[in-house]
């Protein structure tokens, strides 16, 4: 096996972990859509956790074993136009996965708000911020996108 | 290696979206899985999240998975081979992590059925934490099936 070999491998690696993070943030999202006390909402933060780490190790290594391999493998070029579509919509999905945490934030810093204040009961509150319409929207075209780049990386079109 | 993607017929790209994009959700559903029960500490909510996880996404994407490489299998011609020709290790050792796991799979849904049965009747959490080990290993060998699959070391 070459050196390019492992990167490539390692490079399909971070795209499962990227999407393995997608997946675990729709369940969350469909999950946390019951939730209306602060003590479940925390609960949750460590799958967060891991869903976030998912994504951080996906779209790293995505982006550099990617830009590695169009430099390293023959054939490809950093220029071929399903490389650059593939750079652009890297760069698109990273603020939309921000935003789609950001809208997800409230409901978690919320929380914390409520333990703090020894607030245990359900709170309606709460439960609105779970069910945020524009969290569900950010999340949605975020898959969209990570999904072209999966299209983009399978057909390599113009390649 | 780069040679043979760069060789791929047009005709493969479709089924190996779906083989690849089964596989993703498979990971995903055992990532959120593993993760719900191994966080879930006995709360039901939590545990059953879990469950969930892996029956309505794993278990969607493992045969989304299974049946698009069965396509690319059939349409790459491995399932009429010419005599005294043999396949790549690394298509024998996927397909064995693929089959195998989907077998543990099962067993994992079997164990994680019955253990949120018993969570609604007041019972422990023991076949949760079964069903989360299964996951944890599953987690493991798809890591490695992935691997093999990209990097095709035969």
């Amino acid at each position: 096996m070459s050196f390019d070999d492992w990167m490539l491998a390692l490079h399909v690696l971070s795209a499962f972990a990227w999407v393995a993070g997608v997946v675990v943030f729709w369940i969350l999202i469909a999950a946390v859509r019951r939730v209306d006390t602060a003590a479940e909402m925390i609960r949750m933060q460590p799958v967060v956790r891991v869903g976030n780490a998912a994504v951080g190790i996906g779209m790293g290594g995505t982006i550099a074993l990617g830009l590695w391999l169009a430099f390293s493998v023959g054939g490809y070029n950093i220029w071929d136009g399903w490389i650059i579509a593939a750079l652009v919509l890297w760069v698109i999905s990273a603020p939309l996965g921000q935003r789609t945490g950001a809208a997800y934030m409230e409901g978690a810093n919320k929380a914390r708000e409520l333990q703090t204040a020894g607030q245990t009961d359900p709170s309606a509150e709460l439960l609105a911020l779970n069910r945020t319409s524009k969290g569900v929207v950010f999340q949605f075209l975020w898959t969209v996108v990570v999904l072209l780049i999966l299209i983009d990386m399978i057909w390599k079109p113009g390649a | 290696m780069s040679i043979v993607a760069l060789l791929r017929a047009d005709s493969l790209d479709f089924p190996l979206f779906l083989h690849v994009l089964g596989a993703m959700i498979l990971v995903g559903g055992l990532v959120a899985g593993a993760g719900a029960l191994g966080f879930g500490r006995g709360d039901v909510r939590f545990l059953r999240l879990g469950y969930w996880s892996l029956l309505a996404v794993s278990l969607p994407g493992w045969v989304l998975m299974r049946v698009a490489g069965g396509w690319i299998y059939s349409k790459e011609g491995w399932d009429d081979l010419p005599a005294g020709a043999s396949k790549p290790g690394w298509l024998d050792a996927g397909m064995l992590i693929a089959d195998f796991g989907g077998l543990i799979l099962l067993v994992a849904l079997v164990a994680g059925g019955a253990g949120v049965y018993r969570l609604r009747r007041g019972g422990g959490t023991r076949l949760l934490e079964v069903t989360l080990v299964l996951a944890l290993a599953l987690l493991a060998a798809y890591i490695v099936a992935v691997w093999a699959m990209a990097a095709k070391p035969s």
